[in-house]
């Protein structure tokens, strides 16, 4: 029955978004403030209808109504609680109502938020209620997660284990905020296209939106890879696989999108630029989605891949994506910029910042669709980690060794002199840290260091830049404290955000070139070097889980000195349902470094008695790989946070009539 | 004589362009360098004997892991054969073995074959998926008309080995 009315809310989802549509976009050419406002409750409503059906489906989930097609094949009885819940988005159905219930969600935040334009807001609400129509269609139609069975069976297939893991069951929300958030962008952009007016009053809503969708984004990818990290035991973080790089994609972009937003809110320049990296982004977001869940590309990520309906969301993507470019097309000609600048200056950092962030997501989209470029001619294969690598690392090194001159730099005409001055203590320090690291290591790796030593610098630069907002050391402390409190929350979102990409670049350059790996059959007793440890294996015995058995070692670690590091368990875990094996990595972790312990299989020796094959992984430097990109987040939140952004808060709140007497 | 153009929004496109211009002729050239060096081809044993892929070339091996041939070494390395019923070649792997990886089901090992003709694989392509067939695979299957449906074990494999 629940399951019934859940089916009913998202097909009144589907029409009340259908009504947010016709309504906002009538309201705006009729400038009829009521029917705008009844878009607006509308599009409140498909929120609420759609959250009904989330609700609905998730009841079905930890009920275990295995009547219903979704759980019967994604859950169990016997699985545990949060990955009841969890399962209500690991498969294809239950992601793309997890999408719809963002989508909707974004769509109400839009209808709440005061002190936009009215007439750009009723567009607005309008075409991300087209957006609406256009997935919840797709879901209703299509994938409907509440289908039911005519036989319902005793037990269901249950979620694959990989899945049944805290870091991702948390990973698809963030995920999807952050893709659906860039929604949010296109609409505007859109809006503002049909308007034909983009200027920095639009630009200055553009950014909000922008910065919760990117620092989401943030989180989804980071929480993504870590998983990757710790749960698939090949003790690496990122293997450009397409559905990586199909989250990547968008994430470029929507940095690109940060940045060129800024310039057009500030100066009124770049405005057709914003506009297009808006409708670019939130179809990165698409093809991701369409990626991920089509099955057109090989990927080791890939789930509830259904390709019959990968054709469908492919229509989708072109559809809301086509209307976006054709329409971008027809009306940025009629877009003129407000200000010119000279060749050095802070819109020059950024406009180099942009060329190179879209020059590196189309790298990226040329590698990951590269395999189907080999079909067309008859070939199968790809590309591997090797294009990435130099493209995406080359292009990228470019761009960070101007970065931190950015924010130096004033807006309209620049003094690289003096911002070469401002940065000679921090190019001076990466560059002995890159020499200190050069020497300290071992093997000697020339290209490496230097990796590092940029890093350093992105990180040093962004310091720099915040001591010197706050006159450190130049000034009396108390001077400087005062300074340091009075400084908006946007600066140091900036500061925050360059520092946390400097330590991941950092974190990633000496992970990838210090780490090291060793691994040996050991029986129990045996021992095994890695790096400057020593692992021994102690005991190996039987855990039963809650819907599992594991098989889970006893490893001591000890360094050079023979003291005792830690203890590890890593184990290995045999589901009941589908029989499948995961291995469950035990992470001895030191401040910055990680010894990644993986427990393989079992194997009988010749003489008797059993043996058991142990991987070992040193990982240096890996925590600022994660920590890294979280201080990004952080930052873009506390930008967020900042007055000059903030979205909902109706400072001036400007009545409809006020607002319908400017439209005419 | 100046031969910037006298409008400054016409000035400042020039710029625009000769910045935008260098970085992406680098983005390209880039491009092409890394796919030319790090395209690889997918092959099955059979495919590849015939096309005589050179030796240090990097290719994905596709095929069934042979029945019997999974050899796992002391040293962590594991020996299989990957056969297509046409032609089989060994594979030499060091490295974790998918969760997934069976006797007799597909697998796509990433690697070069060396000059004695042993497949030095770097990454055993596995899904985290128990009814997994890699697409490549399931295509040259197709074709050579070994097709079992997805997820199906073929026939010959007969039993499913645990690991």
């Amino acid at each position: 029955m629940i399951a019934e009315f859940g089916c009913f809310a998202l097909i009144l989802g589907l029409c009340l978004s259908v009504a947010q549509a016709i309504l906002s976009f009538t309201g705006r050419a009729r400038r009829d403030a009521v029917l705008t406002g009844a878009g607006e409750g509308a599009a409140l409503g498909a929120f609420i209808a759609v959250a009904i059906g989330f609700c609905a489906l998730i009841f079905a989930f930890v009920t275990s109504d295995f009547s219903v097609v979704n759980v019967a094949e994604n859950s169990h009885t016997e699985k545990p609680l949060i990955y009841k819940i969890a399962g209500a988005w690991g498969s294809h159905e239950g992601s793309m109502l997890l999408w719809c219930l963002a989508l909707t969600g974004y769509g109400a935040v839009l209808a709440l938020a005061r002190g936009l334009p009215w007439a750009l807001k009723a567009l607005t609400v309008a075409v991300q209620g087209s957006l609406g129509v256009l997935f919840i269609g797709y879901m209703v139609l299509a994938s409907n997660p509440l289908l039911r069975l005519a036989t319902p069976p005793v037990e269901g297939r249950s979620l694959n284990p990989l899945l049944q893991d805290p870091a991702l069951a948390a990973h698809p929300p963030f995920l999807y905020a952050g893709y659906v958030g860039l929604s949010v962008v296109f609409s505007l952009a859109v809006a503002a296209l049909i308007e034909g007016r983009v200027d920095s009053a639009w630009a200055r809503w553009v950014r909000p939106w922008t910065l919760a969708a990117w620092s989401l984004l943030t989180v989804g990818i980071t929480l993504g890879s870590f998983w990757a990290y710790y749960e698939l035991g090949w003790g690496g973080w990122w293997f450009w696989d397409p559905v990586e790089n199909a989250s990547l994609m968008p994430w470029l972009l929507a940095t690109a999108l940060l940045h060129s937003a800024v310039v057009t809110e500030k100066r009124g320049a770049l405005a057709s630029w914003t506009a297009f990296l808006a409708i670019g982004a939130f179809t990165l977001s698409m093809l991701g989605a369409f990626l991920v869940r089509s099955g057109v590309l090989t990927s080791v990520h890939a789930f509830a891949v259904d390709p019959r309906r990968g054709l469908l969301l492919l229509g989708v993507l072109g559809t809301a994506s086509g209307a976006g470019f054709a329409l971008f097309a027809w009306r940025a000609p009629l877009l003129r910029d407000r200000s010119t600048f000279a060749p050095i200056s802070r819109e020059s950092a950024l406009v180099v910042n942009n060329i190179i962030l879209a020059a590196v997501a189309s790298a990226v989209l040329a590698g990951t669709l590269w395999p189907l470029v080999l079909e067309a001619f008859g070939r199968q294969g790809g590309v591997g980690p090797p294009y990435y690598n130099l493209v995406v690392g080359s292009l990228m090194a470019v761009a960070f060794v101007i970065l931190p001159a950015g924010p130096l730099l004033a807006w309209k005409r620049g003094d690289a002199v003096a911002v070469f001055q401002r940065l000679t203590f921090a190019a001076a320090a990466a560059l002995s840290f890159g020499v200190l690291v050069f020497a300290f290591t071992d093997p000697h790796k020339a290209l490496a260091s230097v990796e590092v030593a940029v890093g350093a610098w992105l990180a040093l630069g962004a310091l720099s830049e915040a001591a010197g907002r706050v006159r450190l050391f130049r000034a009396p402390v108390t001077e400087s404290a005062r300074r340091f409190a009075g400084l908006p929350r946007g600066s140091w979102g900036v500061t925050l955000a360059h520092l946390g990409l400097g330590l991941f670049v950092m974190g990633a350059a000496f992970e990838s070139s210090w780490r090291t790996e060793a691994a040996y059959v050991l029986s129990v007793g045996g021992g095994l070097d890695l790096g400057g440890y020593h692992l021994t294996l102690t005991t190996v015995g039987d855990r039963p889980g809650p819907n599992y058995d594991a098989e889970e070692a006893r490893i001591r670690v000890t360094d050079k000195a023979g003291r005792t590091v830690c203890a590890a368990a890593p184990s290995r875990k045999t589901y009941d349902t589908g029989g499948q094996t995961t291995s469950q990595v035990a992470l001895c972790p030191t401040a910055l470094d990680d010894l990644y312990i993986v427990l393989g299989e079992r194997r009988a020796l010749p003489g008797g008695g059993s043996a058991w094959l142990v991987r070992g992984f040193w990982n240096p430097w890996v925590r600022l790989i994660f920590l890294g990109p979280i201080l990004m987040a952080v930052g873009g939140a506390l930008s967020l946070s900042d007055r000059r952004s903030r979205i909902a808060v109706g400072r001036r709140a400007v009545s409809v009539a006020t607002g319908l007497a400017g439209a005419q | 004589m100046n031969l910037l153009p006298r409008s400054r929004t016409a000035r400042r496109r020039l710029w625009v362009l000769a910045t935008a211009a260098p970085i992406l002729a680098l983005a390209v050239g880039l491009a092409l360098f890394g796919l030319r060096g790090s395209i690889s081809y997918f092959y099955t044993p059979a495919q590849a004997r015939t096309a005589q892929v050179a030796a240090g070339k990097a290719i994905q091996l596709g095929g069934l892991v042979a029945v019997g041939s999974v050899d796992k070494r002391s040293d962590g390395s594991v020996r299989f054969v990957v056969s297509d019923r046409v032609a089989s070649a060994p594979v030499v792997y060091r490295g974790d073995l998918p969760d997934l990886f069976r006797e007799g089901q597909g697998v796509v090992a990433i690697g070069a074959f060396d000059s004695a003709g042993v497949f030095r694989a770097t990454t055993i392509l596995a899904k985290h998926d128990e009814r997994y067939m890699p697409r490549e695979l399931t295509r040259a299957l197709k074709a050579r008309g070994e097709w079992r449906g997805q997820g199906a074990s073929p026939t010959y494999s007969g039993v499913k080995s645990g690991t």
